[in-house]
């Protein structure tokens, strides 16, 4: 490594004009700061939604909420279970982001348009299991101002589990829907040469980093409604 | 340090399939404490398992943002840029849990509505499915009448 003073010259030349400070496209730095703010709006739901929880004596517990899966009788108790499984759906979908990015890179056409069906066919299985949650849930009685489930320690419960479920989960849920339609027509542009005739494929990247943000408060969201 | 950014860093599918691997793992021992915190009724018990899940999902994102999302190769100044203002949120999450938490505290010792209300026990319903189901937080409802 080379010392304090070459490190630091050469670091304020980024700041000197002629080039990027941050040295990567405009359109990116702005999906960063997209990004953060986003992270802002999801922090906000899920800090009221844990300032909420910390003020209430009882709570529901989500084994005994989420412990149903697809095609399963009335009376399973399999809780994690459906919620692991959209969450690695997830992740995957994310890695075959990463592996379209790089083939992105590569200027390969053929890689590129792969992992984004791929990518698109894990956010719509995401999709999917969401809606078969949320409808489960319905017919148990459970919406947004509506709350069947007792508290753990057997107590009445508020509608407050309900509310901040549904809200945060729909939120994230819309996110990839978004994020679905993103990736669609980047799959379209990918097709039709686009990228091709530009000479590069950065709205990829872009796309990518918003596929991953939504893969990333995924990992909140599960966390705090599923395991905590 | 200047060299940056445009250079890719050894193997990029070594890193993708080594970071895939990591978030698995740590996704399936979250899963493995999640199942295990089931069976654990002990406060601090519990308390210690959640502490260890929030730190494994910490991990997992800090994965997601430098690797997926290839923050850790870019420029100091845009990690900077991203990183330094997400750190208010260290601030919000203390500052909004134990406001919650003192609020609890509060309405437990002053009021004792709250408190009552917080320790009637309630039938849970037989199989959640079916038309009584639909019907809008009965305990909730029950209770109320109850204490009045």
């Amino acid at each position: 490594m080379s010392n304090v003073t070459t490190a630091s010259t050469k670091e304020a030349k980024w700041w000197n004009g002629g080039k990027s400070p941050f040295d990567v496209e405009y359109g990116k730095v702005m999906m960063w700061y997209f990004l953060m703010s986003d992270a802002f709006t999801f922090g906000a739901f899920l800090i009221a939604y844990g300032t909420v929880r910390f003020s209430t004596n009882g709570w529901p517990n989500p084994n005994e909420v989420f412990k149903s899966y697809p095609f399963a009788g009335e009376g399973t108790n399999a809780p994690l279970v459906f919620v692991s499984i959209m969450t690695f759906i997830l992740i995957i979908s994310s890695v075959t982001m990463v592996l379209a990015v790089h083939a992105g890179k590569m200027m390969d056409k053929k890689g590129v348009v792969r992992n984004m069906i791929f990518t698109i066919i894990g956010g719509i299985a995401f999709l999917s299991c969401q809606a078969w949650e949320w409808n489960h849930l319905h017919h148990e009685g459970a919406w947004w101002g509506m709350n069947p489930f007792i508290n753990a320690d057997g107590t009445a419960s508020s509608t407050n589990f309900t509310n901040f479920f549904f809200t945060i989960t729909g939120f994230h849920g819309f996110h990839v829907f978004s994020g679905v339609v993103i990736n669609i027509i980047m799959l379209i542009m990918t097709l039709t040469n686009q990228f091709e005739k530009r000479g590069h494929y950065l709205m990829i990247e872009k796309a990518g980093l918003y596929w991953h943000f939504v893969d990333l408060v995924w990992v909140f969201v599960f966390t705090c409604f599923y395991l905590l | 340090m200047s060299n940056h950014d445009t250079h890719e860093h050894g193997d990029p599918i070594a890193e993708i399939k080594k970071v895939t691997i990591i978030l698995s793992v740590l996704t399936i021992v979250e899963l493995i404490l999640g199942f295990w915190m089931i069976g654990v009724t002990s406060e601090g018990g519990r308390l210690a398992i959640k502490g260890t899940i929030v730190i494994l999902m910490l991990a997992k994102a800090f994965y997601i943002v430098a690797y997926f999302m290839h923050l850790k190769h870019e420029l100091k100044n845009l990690i900077m840029t991203i990183v330094v203002p997400l750190a208010l949120f260290i601030w919000f999450i203390t500052a909004f849990l134990s406001d919650g938490n003192s609020f609890r505290n509060l309405r437990n010792t002053y009021d004792p509505h709250f408190k009552a209300q917080s320790t009637i026990k309630v039938e849970a319903k037989e199989g959640h499915h079916g038309e009584e189901g639909t019907k809008e937080a009965a305990p909730a409802k029950a209770a109320e009448t109850e204490k009045k």
